[in-house]
C-alpha cells in the first residue's frame, strides 16, 4: 500500500512540475511571438460576458472533452501493448460514416437503435483496424505505416461513399453531400440539469448525451485493463514480449486483440456528433480526433483517469479558440500550448520514472544488505562444495 | 586425478624480452550478489598467442570487459607495457593500444569495407574525410597480416569468415597491439578457422599479441602459445600446449573434485511423466537444431542435459515448454500428446518454467512483484476467477513464497527490476515450484545467485523430485548437473551424444562429451 501511495504521489507532483514547466516556456514563446503571455492567459480563462455565454463556454468544453477522452482511449489501448495506432484517425471516420449510414436504414425502439449504432459503429472500427492488425502477425509489416496510410484511404474511401452509395436521397441543393438523417428514435437526448444544479443559466443547446456512455466507457476499459485476465495479458505483453510468451501469453493473438479493442473504441469517437448534434455524416465531419488523441494518451500516460484528466485539459484549451481570436491573440497559442505541454508530461515523466526506479533500487537494495542468510536457509547439503582447487 | 596446480609457471614463448604487454594482477570484480571475477592473474607477452579458456559463465568476459574498459575493477592493476592504467572507457583502452574483436560484429551491413574500418576513426585532412590515405593504410593492414580484404565491397556482401577479418582490420587500423578475439571460432566452418589461425600466425609475426577466448579445447592446443584456464571466476592454471594434453585441460576447465557423494535413494519411479520421441527441430534453410531426441523423463526423476552452450539445449527446453514447435517427432505428458499445445496449456497441465534469461523471458522487470507472481500463472485457479484476476490473493500469495524463498525486497509491490539478480531468480523459481507442477523445466535455476540461496534452490529442486516431480534440467554448472540428475544426457549439435550415469561420471569425462573429445564407445 505505502509502495502505491508514493507511487501515486510521484505521479501528481511529475504533473505538477510539468505543467508549471509549461506554463513558463509557454510564457517564454508567446513573448517571442509578441503575444502578451497575460493577456494570453487571461484570454484562456475568459468564458465570456454573459451568463448565457458563460454556460456555453461551458458545454461546449464538456463536449469537445467527450471525442478527445474516446480518442485518447482507443490510443492508449495500442500504446499499452507497444502498438502505435496513428490510424484512430481514419478508423473512427469510417465507423462514424457506417454508423450514420446503417442507424439511418432502420427505425427501431430508442435504447434498441441507440445500442445497435453503438455496436454498428465499434465493429466497424474494429474491423478497420484489423487490417493493419492482420498485416502485422501475418506479414510482420509495421503498424505505424499502415495505420498511416489508411488514414489517407479512409478519407478518400468515406468522402467516396457520403457522395455515392450512401448519400441521402433527398439531398438539398448547394449543399454538402451527407447520409441520410437518423430517424427521431436513433437521436440521443442531451441535457442541462447540471447547470440548474449549479445556478447557471442553461446554455442554448444542451450538452451531449454521449458523456453518459463515454463514462461508463471508460470505467469498464479501467477495470478491464487493471483487473481482468485480459487486461493484464495486453499489459504484460505491453512490457515483455518474450516473457508473456513464455507465460502462454500468445504475441500474435494480444497483437491482434489490441488493435480490435482500440479501432472498437476509435469507433466510438464520432457518436457524440452523430446521435447527438448533426444526426448524419457528412462532408465537414469534424476531422482530426484521432491525431489529438494521441496527445490525450501520452498526456494521460496510458490511464483511464489520467486520459479523462488530459481530455478536459485539452477541450479547455481548444474552446478558448474563438475568444482568443477575439482578442487579436492568434488562435494557434492554443496548439502551441498543447503541444508544450504533452512535451514537458512526456519529459518530466521519463525523468520521474528513472527517479523511482533508483529510490526502489536503493530500498530493495537496502533489504539486500540485511546479514547473510546463515539461518534463513535450510541447512543445504549441496552437491558441490565451492571449489577450493 | 591430475594435480590441479594454479602456481604452474607459463612457459615463455619465443619473444623479445621487454615487459609483457598487459599484465592483470589480483584483479576483483563484483556485481550485486556475485562475484565474477576473484583474484584473477593474466600475463600477455609481445607476439604471444595467449588462450583464455574457461566454461560459460566462468568469468571470462567480464575479465575481458575490465580489460577492455567496460567496467572498473573493484580490485587489482591492469599493467600495459610495464605501466599500471586505469581504462575509464573502451576509448581510453583504445588509445592504450587494446582492440577488441566481440563474437557479434558490429559493422554497418550497407557500407563498404573502408567505411566500416574507418567509421568512428576517419582520417581527416583539413575538414575533408581523407579516403586516399584511409584507403592506402587500410591495403597496407591488410597486405600486412594477409586479411586480403577489398575496400569497396559492400559488408552484405561479404561471407562470415571476411566480416571478422573487416572487424580485426577495423581494430589494428586504430593501432591496436594487443587483440582480444572472443570466441572468434565459434561463427566459422574448419577451413575459415584454419585461414584465422593463419591470420593470427602473422600479427604474432610482427610482435603483436592475441587473447584468444574459447572453450574449444583442440583449437586452443593448435594455435595457442600460452594458455590461462579460469574457472569460477578465477585463474586456477597456466599451461602450455605441448605440457597439457586435451584431458588435463578439460580437467583444469571444470575442476577436478568430485561432487559430494550423496548417500542418497533414488526416487525415480517407473510412472512415464515426460516423452520425446524422434524430435527434431529443422528450420527449412539452416542446419537443424534439434535431431531425433528420444528422452523419457519418469516422476521422480532428474534429467540433466550437459553440453556445450549453444548446442540445442535452449530449443530442447522451448520445445518442451511449447515456445517452438518440433518439425517432426512427438511430445508426450503423463498419457496425453502435447505436441500440438500451446504454452498455456502446457503450463495449466503442469509444466513450469524456469528460463534461462530470467529478466528477458521470465518477468516483468517495470511491474510489481505481485503481477510477476501472476505471470503464468494468469488462469490458475488460485490467482483468477472467471477471466478477472485476483489481486489481493495474489498480493498475499507473493508475500508467502517471498518469506518462503527468501526474496528479499519491501513488499508484494515492489518493482521486479528494482530486485537483484539472485532475488529475481528466487522469485521465479519459487514462482514455477508453486502449484504442485508434474514436470519442472528448469534452465540454469542457480545463475548468477549467491552460495545460500543456490542451496535452497537445489533443496526445493530435490524435496519436488522426491514427491515425484520430473524435471528437466539443463546447467553449465557440471557440479550441478552430477549432483542433481538422475540421469545425464550430453548435447553436442543438437544430438544426444551420450547417456550418462551421474554416478560414475566426473566433471572431466562429462566436460570432454560436452567438447566432443570423448567419442561414443566410451559411453556407459
Amino acid at each position: 500500500m505505502n509502495e502505491r501511495m508514493r507511487r501515486f504521489a510521484l505521479s501528481v507532483l511529475s504533473a505538477v512540475v510539468a505543467l508549471a514547466a509549461a506554463l513558463v516556456i509557454l510564457a517564454i514563446v508567446l513573448t517571442v511571438l509578441g503575444v502578451d503571455p497575460f493577456e494570453a492567459v487571461a484570454a484562456l480563462f475568459n468564458f465570456g460576458e454573459t451568463p448565457r455565454a458563460q454556460s456555453n463556454q461551458i458545454r461546449a468544453w464538456i463536449n469537445r472533452s467527450i471525442p478527445l477522452f474516446l480518442a485518447g482511449l482507443a490510443v492508449s489501448v495500442g500504446f499499452r501493448m507497444n502498438l502505435f495506432n496513428i490510424g484512430v484517425e481514419g478508423q473512427y471516420r469510417v465507423a462514424a460514416l457506417f454508423a450514420a449510414w446503417a442507424g439511418a436504414a432502420v427505425t427501431l425502439p430508442k435504447p434498441i437503435h441507440i445500442s445497435y449504432i453503438i455496436v454498428v459503429a465499434m465493429l466497424s472500427g474494429a474491423a478497420y483496424a484489423a487490417i493493419p492488425a492482420v498485416l502485422k502477425v501475418t506479414r510482420g509489416v509495421n503498424e505505424v505505416i499502415t495505420t498511416i496510410m489508411l488514414n489517407s484511404i479512409a478519407i478518400a474511401l468515406t468522402a467516396w461513399l457520403v457522395r455515392g452509395p450512401a448519400v441521402r436521397a433527398d439531398l438539398p441543393d448547394n449543399t454538402n453531400p451527407s447520409t441520410e438523417p437518423l430517424p427521431e428514435s436513433a437521436r440521443l437526448p442531451g441535457f442541462t440539469w447540471i447547470f440548474d444544479m449549479f445556478g447557471l443559466e442553461p446554455p442554448s443547446r444542451p450538452v451531449n448525451g454521449f458523456l453518459w456512455v463515454a463514462i461508463a466507457i471508460g470505467v469498464v476499459v479501467a477495470v478491464v485493463l487493471r483487473s481482468s485476465r485480459f487486461g493484464f495479458s495486453l499489459r504484460a505483453s505491453g512490457l515483455n514480449l518474450t516473457a508473456a510468451a513464455a507465460s502462454g501469453i500468445p504475441a500474435r493473438r494480444m497483437v491482434v486483440q489490441a488493435m480490435l479493442l482500440s479501432g472498437a473504441l476509435a469507433g466510438l469517437i464520432g457518436l457524440p456528433q452523430i446521435l447527438g448534434e448533426v444526426y448524419v455524416f457528412g462532408d465537414t465531419f469534424t476531422a482530426g480526433l484521432g491525431f489529438a488523441g494521441i496527445a490525450v494518451a501520452l498526456l494521460g500516460r496510458n490511464s483511464p483517469a489520467g486520459i479523462a484528466v488530459a481530455a478536459i485539459l485539452f477541450a479547455f484549451l481548444d474552446r478558448a479558440g474563438p475568444s482568443l481570436q477575439r482578442e487579436g491573440i492568434p488562435p494557434s497559442v492554443v496548439v502551441i500550448t498543447q503541444g508544450v505541454i504533452v512535451l514537458t508530461v512526456v519529459i518530466v515523466n521519463e525523468v520521474g520514472t528513472r527517479m523511482v526506479k533508483r529510490s526502489e533500487e536503493r530500498r530493495a537494495g537496502g533489504t539486500q544488505a540485511a546479514p547473510p542468510p546463515s539461518g534463513t536457509t535450510p541447512p543445504a547439503s549441496p552437491p558441490a562444495a565451492e571449489v577450493t582447487a | 586425478m591430475t594435480a590441479d596446480d594454479p602456481a604452474a609457471p607459463a612457459g615463455p614463448p619465443a619473444t623479445d624480452g621487454g615487459p609483457p604487454a598487459i599484465e592483470l594482477r589480483g584483479i576483483t570484480k563484483r556485481f550485486p550478489g556475485v562475484v565474477a571475477n576473484s583474484d584473477v592473474n593474466l600475463v600477455v607477452r609481445r607476439g604471444e598467442v595467449h588462450a583464455l579458456v574457461g566454461e560459460n559463465g566462468a568469468g571470462k568476459s567480464t575479465l575481458m570487459k575490465t580489460l577492455y574498459g567496460m567496467h572498473q575493477p573493484d580490485e587489482g592493476e591492469i599493467i600495459v607495457g610495464g605501466e599500471v592504467t586505469r581504462f575509464r572507457t573502451p576509448t581510453a583502452a583504445i588509445a592504450a593500444g587494446i582492440g577488441m574483436v566481440h563474437q557479434h560484429f558490429m559493422l554497418a551491413e550497407n557500407l563498404t569495407v573502408l567505411e566500416n574500418v574507418v567509421l568512428g576513426s576517419e582520417p581527416r585532412r583539413g575538414v575533408l574525410l581523407d579516403v586516399g590515405g584511409a584507403e592506402r593504410r587500410l591495403r597496407e593492414v591488410s597486405q600486412r597480416y594477409g586479411l586480403k580484404l577489398r575496400p569497396h565491397r559492400r559488408i552484405e556482401e561479404l561471407s562470415v569468415a571476411e566480416r571478422q577479418r573487416v572487424e580485426i582490420a577495423k581494430v589494428l587500423f586504430r593501432g591496436a597491439r594487443v587483440l582480444i578475439l572472443d570466441e572468434p571460432t565459434a561463427v566459422l566452418v574448419p577451413q575459415e578457422v584454419d585461414e584465422l589461425f593463419g591470420n593470427l600466425a602473422e600479427l604474432r609475426r610482427e610482435g603483436l599479441s592475441v587473447i584468444f577466448i574459447s572453450h574449444k579445447l583442440d583449437e586452443v592446443l593448435r594455435v595457442a602459445d600460452v594458455i590461462t584456464v579460469i574457472r569460477r571466476g578465477t585463474t586456477v592454471a597456466t599451461v602450455t600446449p605441448a605440457g597439457t594434453t586435451p584431458r588435463q585441460l578439460a580437467e583444469l576447465m571444470v575442476g577436478s573434485e568430485l561432487p559430494v557423494p550423496e548417500t542418497r535413494e533414488s526416487t525415480v519411479t517407473d510412472d512415464v511423466e515426460l516423452r520425446l520421441d524422434g524430435v527434431s527441430l529443422a528450420p527449412p534453410d539452416a542446419p537443424a537444431l534439434l535431431r531425433d531426441i528420444d528422452v523419457t523423463i519418469h516422476r521422480g526423476e532428474v534429467a540433466g542435459f550437459a553440453g556445450v552452450e549453444g548446442n540445442g539445449q535452449s530449443e530442447l527446453v522451448e520445445t518442451i515448454v511449447g515456445l517452438r514447435r518440433p518439425t517432426s517427432g512427438t511430445v508426450h505428458l503423463g498419457g496425453a500428446d502435447i505436441t500440438a499445445w500451446p504454452v498455456m496449456k502446457r503450463r495449466e497441465a503442469g509444466i513450469a518454467y524456469v528460463p534461462e534469461d530470467r529478466q528477458r523471458q521470465g518477468l516483468l522487470l517495470a511491474a510489481p512483484l505481485w503481477e510477476n507472481r501472476v505471470l503464468g500463472h494468469q488462469t490458475s485457479k488460485l490467482l483468477s476467477t472467471w477471466g478477472w484476476i485476483r489481486r489481493r490473493v495474489a498480493r498475499a500469495d507473493t508475500v508467502r513464497i517471498m518469506a518462503a524463498y527468501d526474496v528479499r525486497a519491501p513488499g508484494a509491490e515492489t518493482m521486479a527490476g528494482a530486485l537483484s539478480g539472485g532475488n529475481q531468480q528466487k522469485l521465479v523459481v519459487g514462482r514455477e515450484m508453486e502449484g504442485a507442477p508434474r514436470v519442472l523445466v528448469a534452465a540454469h535455476p542457480t545463475r548468477g545467485v549467491d552460495v545460500g540461496a543456490q542451496a535452497a534452490i537445489w533443496d526445493r529442486i530435490r524435496q519436488a523430485r522426491h514427491d515425484g516431480l520430473a524435471t528437466v534440467l539443463v546447467s553449465a554448472d557440471l557440479e550441478e548437473l552430477i549432483g542433481l540428475s538422475d540421469t545425464l544426457y550430453v548435447l553436442l549439435r543438437g544430438e544426444i551424444i551420450a547417456r550418462l550415469d551421474p554416478a560414475e561420471v566426473t566433471p572431466e569425462v562429462l566436460g570432454s562429451y560436452m567438447t566432443g573429445a570423448a567419442s561414443e564407445q566410451e559411453a556407459s
